[in-house]
């Protein structure tokens, strides 16, 4: 078992009101899966991905990854699970415009001990994989929204992470920009990699193999996809 | 993520952005520049100041008429004239035949035209005694100096100044000419050599005639205004000192010290006076110049401050790629100290550069100037400028990692 909730809750406490976003959701997710979480804005969908992705820690309830508590981690712990078993992938790419494209790719592995030869080789092994080895050196200010996005995945990727976080990866995107990077993930769940993604609309949602829908802190649903979206085409992008 | 890969971080960072890094390090580079100026002209004046004052000799006691006080200037500064020394005074000095006493010169000064033919110059001439030579290290470039017989008799003979020849003579080799001082006829018996000039006296501008002569056919005094004692070992200065006070007491019958009417003073003395004052004022420039590294440094802390709110977005993003609350608390600082560092560097090049021109304008104006670059003070200020950056950098430091990597990722 790859993640295990029990009764996960989240409350903020903000000058003394305190808001409850997490009512207790409880699921699991295998190795290999494709799995929506799909919700209206002020679900909590954000909130528990942030847990799910050690950028938060829950209120109460547990939350075991790959079969250990981390609920109860320190911050350092839990910046340590960040750095070698997720990956995340951001609606805003979140890129750092000081930085070139492989820069970029390569950053997460700037809080691990490999050589640059061997990041350098792995961060272009990655962009050629998303089909921007041509842009290496470039400035990712220069880049369109999807190939900023394929950046992104190259980044998300190069740890081998455990799973693969998406946060509204194709809402700041075209259509078609969209397409290939939901193409992008399909082919890497295809290759086993276990892949999360958060959205609020439902035909992206569909592109997973399972969708858990969440309305104001609580599971309203979890099924799996009937009439599965696939982004077959341009798979020349994806080897 | 180890030492160096925050460095070549930081570097990169303050690459892309030019002008923003530029302007950050200025404060420190003008505080660690000034620092370096002062402390490069500061041990330049001190050396320039010292060095005057031992070409006039350390192996050299001087006697000044009247009483002064050790810690006020001398009585003829203040324009008080003070008789009480004489010639004879001398003469007793060296009767006695002490031990440690080499030679002894008097003194007296005057200002008046000196006339060759057309050529007339204004200039200061000193009566002296035939140990001049001896006293003053002065070396003389053709003809003589005057004799111990030509010093008692009056004699209407003159050693020219280098400058001094040039001036009256061009040309012409002064040696066996008439010159007219306060309308007397001299004759010209030597030149000096250039001596070069010192703030005490310049020799090069000046006529040495015989002291007897100055006294009474050109000042028309009794007194001597000053008399140098050379010794011939240093190391004994302080007893010499006290056997020429018992030898003036006696001739002036004074029984009681405060009674004095004379005040011995010797070079080494001044030099250890002055070395207290030159460091005091150096000292005094220096934490002058600190404020300014000081005004620097919250300069800094200012824009670091700025740049980790500008750089919320990086904070949060390298949080979430799995950055540790100390690393990029590392990350920060090193970024902080890395551009103080530079900044100390360049500070340190432009203050030598600076220091330097100053050196070459000062020897182009001709004056004897030093160029010292004192190394210890490079180091420190090296050490400052990377303390500063450690100081200034923690608050911006600790603030970058505090921030919550959620809330940072939704700044943008």
């Amino acid at each position: 078992m790859l993640i295990q909730l029990k009764d996960l809750k989240k409350e903020y406490l903000n000058e003394e009101i305190c808001t409850k976003v997490l009512h207790g959701i409880s699921f699991n997710i295998e190795k290999g899966e494709f799995v929506s979480i799909m919700g209206p804005s002020g679900s909590g969908k954000s909130t528990l991905m942030h847990i799910l992705g050690f950028l938060d820690k829950a209120s109460s309830g547990d939350y075991f990854f790959e079969d250990e508590n981390v609920s109860k981690l320190s911050d350092d712990k839990l910046a340590e699970k960040r750095a070698k078993k997720v990956g995340f992938i951001f609606q805003s790419f979140n890129l750092l415009s000081t930085l070139t494209v492989l820069e970029n790719v390569t950053l997460p592995l700037v809080y691990s001990n490999a050589s640059k030869e061997e990041k350098d080789k792995r961060g272009k092994y990655l962009l050629e994989q998303v089909g921007l080895s041509h842009r290496l050196n470039y400035n990712p200010n220069k880049l369109s929204g999807g190939e900023k996005q394929r950046v992104a995945i190259a980044r998300a990727l190069i740890n081998n992470p455990e799973v693969i976080f998406a946060d509204e990866p194709t809402g700041n995107l075209d259509s078609k920009s969209g397409f290939q990077v939901m193409n992008i993930l399909q082919e890497l769940n295809n290759k086993d990699n276990t892949i999360i993604l958060v959205t609020h609309e439902k035909i992206t949602a569909e592109y997973a193999k399972r969708i858990i829908t969440i309305k104001d802190g609580l599971i309203v649903s979890d099924q799996k996809v009937v009439n599965r979206q696939i982004a077959k085409e341009n798979s020349e992008l994806v080897k | 993520m180890n030492i160096l890969e925050a460095i070549k971080v930081s570097l990169q960072m303050l690459l892309r952005n030019k002008m923003q890094s530029f302007l950050t390090m200025l404060g420190i580079v003008i505080g660690v520049m000034a620092v370096v100026i002062v402390m490069s002209i500061g041990a330049s004046a001190q050396e320039f100041i010292l060095s005057e004052v031992k070409t006039i000799g350390t192996d050299l006691i001087g006697v000044l008429p009247g009483k002064s006080d050790k810690n006020a200037p001398p009585s003829g500064v203040m324009g008080i004239v003070n008789t009480s020394l004489k010639y004879e005074d001398g003469e007793d000095i060296l009767k006695k035949n002490y031990q440690n006493i080499d030679s002894l010169a008097m003194y007296v000064q005057g200002n008046s035209n000196i006339i060759f033919e057309d050529n007339s110059t204004n200039a200061s001439f000193t009566g002296s005694t035939e140990s001049y030579l001896v006293v003053e290290k002065a070396k003389i470039a053709s003809g003589r100096f005057f004799t111990k017989e030509e010093e008692k008799n009056f004699s209407r003979v003159a050693v020219l100044g280098s400058n001094l020849a040039k001036e009256l003579f061009g040309d012409q080799d002064p040696v066996n000419k008439r010159v007219k001082i306060k309308k007397l006829n001299f004759k010209v018996i030597g030149v000096f050599e250039e001596k070069g000039s010192s703030f005490v006296q310049d020799q090069d501008k000046s006529v040495i005639i015989p002291i007897k002569t100055a006294q009474k056919l050109l000042l028309g005094i009794d007194y001597i205004s000053l008399m140098r004692i050379k010794l011939s070992n240093e190391a004994f200065i302080s007893s010499t000192i006290e056997e020429i006070e018992s030898s003036l007491r006696e001739s002036h019958n004074i029984n009681d010290p405060k009674d004095d009417d004379f005040t011995i003073s010797s070079a080494a003395e001044a030099l250890n006076s002055l070395r207290a004052i030159t460091d005091a004022l150096k000292f005094f420039l220096i934490a002058v110049s600190a404020i300014s590294l000081i005004v620097g440094g919250f300069g800094i802390m200012n824009i670091m401050l700025a740049t980790v709110e500008e750089r919320v977005g990086e904070i949060g993003l390298r949080k979430a790629l799995g950055a540790k609350n100390h690393q990029i608390t590392l990350q920060f600082l090193i970024e902080t100290v890395v551009i103080t560092f530079l900044s100390g560097i360049i500070g340190i090049i432009l203050g030598t550069v600076v220091s330097f021109i100053a050196y070459k304008v000062i020897i182009a104006l001709g004056i004897k100037w030093f160029f010292m670059m004192p190394i210890p003070s490079i180091i420190v200020a090296a050490l400052v400028s990377i303390s500063i950056g450690l100081i200034f950098g923690i608050v911006p430091a600790q603030k970058a990692s505090k921030l919550n990597p959620i809330e940072a990722l939704h700044y943008e």
